[in-house]
């Protein structure tokens, strides 16, 4: 009986060929893709939302809406005491986080043996860069607030800026910690070889070539203490109306304060449909002044990241 | 052709002082151009810059080296020579305390500098250091300019102001300034490979050390390169002591005055440490060794 | 040795013994930088001595029967744990049920399928979404996820729920277990893929069965971690799911609640302000305690899931 003999290549070239298509393996990166695109549509319809309600005050206002205090008329009032919190919160943040992290990192990666010691004192760093940051609130109003009430004046913007370095911290010593990590050490040791000090190597090579990653940290730090709430409700951030104390800085530091994402959560809370048209413009304001800081970290980081 | 120090044959030549103990024929195997050295004194009648004791290196419960006793004497070049593993970038690094950057490292024994314990608790590695430079393996120039690279030594020595003169001194004495005077501020990134491991001799230079320990410093470049490094140091060592580890035997033939070789020691536990086995002039290893594993490596039995 | 030689050695140990005026500087800057590095450790310190000291001094002085009763009335003196742990518990279970798919798919996507380009252009919308502040989301959730998704899902939902609040803070989340797991996948050797494409398997085969396999402890610490984070999320609960003074034991997800952040932020905001009554305010410290422990706990059993990855590769 005569069969159809398929040749050996034939019978190969039908086995390679197999499906075109791929469904199921298809749909399934469609659906991966999907997830990414859902993010994508909450971030646009977050921000959808928060112009659609935000952009009337910037119409009817203006600038005014950045220049008046609070206020209990929903007119009248303004982010200026927000934005000038936020501003001397963010001051306390760099002078107090950024020394003393950068300088732990230095420590724990320059000058620290690898021993238990040092080991924990890592594993304690990073575990308190997961303490949730209404804790921090909680070390705040302990400490600064009701201890150290002589020093800061209690519920106060000097209690804010100090519960917001101590929050920011870890993070500052953990992202410095990577980019000394990642300086290489070749080159500390030819530093070493014509007879530098331990001081010498840090301060003239390991800090120039970790500087882009550790700017980049900082800024980065920077843009997230400046979202934080919870912590400073905890530590006297005014959620109503009140009025800047007078007088010399100091005062001015032990007194009232707000911030401008403390100020984004009173209006949201309250029912009026006006609150929610500030609080819309407020976030506007709060979400352009993140974005500038994280695009000028990466700027940061693309324009000192090692011009040799 | 011999008493100059011009190329010696050394499978026509017998020496006359051959050891009595040992078959008195020279070694074969690949012609090695041997240079007697400058001046008529032989290595042992000069001044010992190091004094090595009974030197053991321990990486934790590792030991890397040990029993290795030897002398390096002023202005020669010292070549330690060896199998992969046999521990002589562990030996180099003791001389000026290098070792000490990895953690866990542990000396054991004496290396005396000029009669002061290196190792002693009153002594300042960094000192050590200025004293002893080094030029690494692979060429490891700052991501900074050429003037700074080789300023930055002098500079966190003490010295204030221009270093001008220091600069141009030091990449003089590497043969690099010619090639480089009319950019000393650009990278020194931008320079080859050869040219940069130059710079890092220029860098070491600087600090004007009394010794420059050199860890393999052609083992990344060309052989052309390679060339200009070796007749570098020959100049060199007229007025620095010089001690390179190398892989390369006919290196070590060509450009040292006194050989040690290393090999490893394997136990029964599988533990693999370094010991020297001999050292002695460079001609002599290379022609009469006096050690059977000495032979054989130098002839290209092995390693 | 000759006198010489020995006077010599001697100025030469006087040399290598260096300047003592350098060495003092050495070691103050070395001490500087240990100081700042033992500030860290004053700060865990601090933070575990001011919880506990004023936890202790709430539960002897309350009435312990009350951490037991209809629900969670600081003010009034009923501080039922269970009210405000099921709370954040039924808040964290949305926010992973929202997190859990959507970060775990970007993941996969990120690290199985996307190109170079796809990278660039993809991964900057997860760090945007991890850069928004809490209490924006919270005015989304409130605004816009309550009437438009929660409020059509169940007609009698109130305008404050536990839903809109889980949502919002699942997708603060997202980029947290996105990343995590991102690096826990891009950390499987390429050996291990190309041994599976090698015997034929398609990339989703390789990605479901291989690659998520083998990242699973890192996956794991990466969903750890996201309740970890969903626990202690604050502004959003406070803002969107209701419950200012108190409230009574529930589960009902479409009505308001209390969490345990939220408990905090009430009592910090409330009309007699943090010093106020009796009870209430050391309840903070409280409740505070109790979120640390959790959170701590949570996040060092995803360390130890976290080591496993690094131990395997």
């Amino acid at each position: 009986m005569s069969v159809t003999q398929l040749s050996t290549a034939d019978v190969v070239r039908q086995a390679l060929r197999g499906k075109r298509l791929d469904l199921r393996g298809t749909i399934f990166q469609l659906a991966l893709l999907l997830t990414l695109i859902v993010s994508l549509g909450v971030l646009a319809a977050l921000l959808v939302q928060v112009i659609g309600d935000g952009w009337v005050v910037f119409r009817d206002r203006g600038v005014d809406f950045l220049t008046s205090p609070l206020s209990a008329s929903a007119k009248r009032a303004g982010i200026q005491q927000g934005l000038i919190g936020s501003v001397i919160l963010m001051i306390f943040v760099i002078l107090l986080a950024f020394p003393i992290g950068i300088g732990a990192a230095i420590y724990l990666e320059e000058y620290a043996k690898d021993n238990t010691m040092t080991r924990f004192m890592t594993a304690n760093i990073r575990n308190l860069a997961g303490v949730p940051s209404i804790v921090y609130g909680l070390l705040g109003l302990a400490i600064f607030v009701l201890v150290l009430k002589p020093l800061t004046g209690g519920l106060s913007a000097f209690s804010g800026g100090l519960t917001l370095a101590v929050l920011v911290l870890p993070i500052v010593i953990i992202t410095s910690m990577e980019a000394i990590r990642a300086v290489p050490q070749s080159i500390r040791e030819a530093a070493y070889g014509v007879g530098a000090t331990k001081w010498q190597v840090v301060r003239h090579h390991v800090l120039p070539y970790a500087s882009s990653g550790i700017l980049t940290g900082t800024v980065l730090s920077i843009a997230r203490a400046l979202g934080e709430t919870a912590p400073l409700i905890l530590v006297g951030a005014i959620t109503g109306v009140f009025f800047q104390s007078s007088g010399n800085p100091i005062d001015r530091l032990q007194g009232p304060y707000t911030s401008l994402p403390t100020v984004v959560f009173s209006w949201t809370r309250l029912p009026a449909a006006e609150f929610r048209h500030l609080a819309a413009a407020a976030i506007m304001v709060l979400l352009v002044v993140i974005l500038a800081i994280n695009a000028t970290a990466i700027l940061l980081r693309n324009r000192y990241e090692r011009k040799w | 052709m011999n008493e100059s120090g011009e190329v010696v044959d050394t499978q026509t030549e017998m020496k006359p002082e051959a050891p009595a103990e040992k078959p008195t024929e020279p070694v074969s195997g690949p012609r090695l151009v041997v240079r007697p050295r400058r001046g008529s004194e032989t290595g042992t009648q000069r001044e010992a810059v190091f004094d090595v004791k009974d030197l053991a290196v321990w990486y934790g419960d590792f030991r890397a080296v040990r029993d290795i006793s030897l002398q390096i004497y002023r202005s020669q070049i010292t070549a330690l020579i060896g199998p992969s593993g046999c521990g002589k970038t562990t030996v180099l690094r003791c001389f000026n305390r290098m070792n000490e950057l990895i953690p866990d490292a542990r000396v054991e024994g004496a290396v005396l500098y000029h009669g002061v314990d290196l190792y002693g608790s009153a002594v300042d590695p960094v000192e050590v250091r200025r004293r002893i430079g080094m030029v690494f393996q692979k060429p490891n120039p700052f991501p900074k300019s050429i003037y700074e690279n080789v300023a930055f030594g002098p500079r966190v020595a003490g010295r204030r102001g221009k270093l001008d003169d220091v600069v141009e001194e030091s990449l003089r004495k590497a043969a690099l300034w010619d090639e480089v005077n009319d950019k000393l501020e650009d990278s020194a990134m931008a320079l080859s490979g050869g040219q940069q491991q130059r710079l890092c001799i220029a860098r070491a230079i600087a600090v004007e050390p009394d010794v420059i320990l050199m860890d393999e410093p052609c083992s990344s470049l060309d052989p052309i390169a390679t060339l200009r490094i070796e007749e570098l140091m020959q100049e060199l060592a007229s007025e620095y002591t010089i001690v390179i580890v190398t892989h390369n035997m006919q290196q070590a033939a060509r450009v040292s005055d006194r050989t040690a070789f290393l090999t490893v020691d394997v136990r029964q536990d599988g533990q693999r440490t370094g010991t020297l086995v001999e050292y002695d002039d460079t001609e002599k290893i290379f022609t009469y060794p006096s050690d059977p594993r000495t032979e054989a490596y130098v002839t290209g039995r092995f390693g | 040795m000759s006198a010489q030689a020995i006077s010599r050695e001697h100025g030469l140990a006087a040399q290598l013994s260096g300047d003592p005026r350098r060495r003092r500087r050495e070691a103050l800057v070395r001490q500087a930088f240990l100081s700042a590095a033992t500030v860290s450790l004053l700060i865990s310190a601090l933070i575990i001595f001011s919880l506990i000291g004023r936890t202790i001094g709430f539960l002897t002085q309350v009435d312990l029967s009350s951490l037991w009763s209809i629900g969670w009335f600081p003010r009034r003196g009923f501080f039922d744990i269970k009210t405000i742990v099921v709370g954040t518990f039924l808040v964290s279970a949305i926010a992973l049920m929202v997190a859990a798919p959507i970060g775990l798919g970007a993941a996969i996507y990120l690290s199985e399928y996307a190109s170079p380009r796809a990278r660039r252009l993809l991964k900057p919308i997860l760090e945007t979404l991890a850069g928004i502040p809490s209490v924006v989301m919270g005015y989304f959730a409130l605004n816009f996820i309550s009437p438009e998704i929660v409020q059509r899902l169940s007609s009698r939902a109130s305008l404050f729920n536990v839903a809109c609040a889980g949502i919002g803070v699942g997708i603060l989340v997202v980029p947290l277990v996105a990343s995590v797991a991102e690096d826990a996948m891009h950390a499987v050797p390429g050996s291990i893929r190309e041994a599976a494409y090698g015997l034929g398997a398609k990339k989703m085969t390789t990605s479901i069965r291989v690659v998520v396999p083998a990242a699973v402890s890192g996956i794991v610490a990466a969903l750890i971690l996201g309740i970890s984070r969903a626990i202690g999320e604050t502004m959003v609960v406070a803002i969107a799911a209701g419950a200012t003074g108190g409230h009574l034991f529930t589960v009902d997800v479409f009505g308001p609640a209390q969490t345990m952040t939220g408990a905090m932020s009430s009592l910090a905001t409330g009309s007699d302000q943090v010093r106020g009554a009796t009870g209430a305010y050391p309840s903070l410290f409280f409740v505070g305690f109790l979120l640390f422990v959790m959170t701590f706990g949570l996040n060092v059993v995803s360390e130890r899931f976290v080591r496993r990855v690094r131990k395997r590769y």
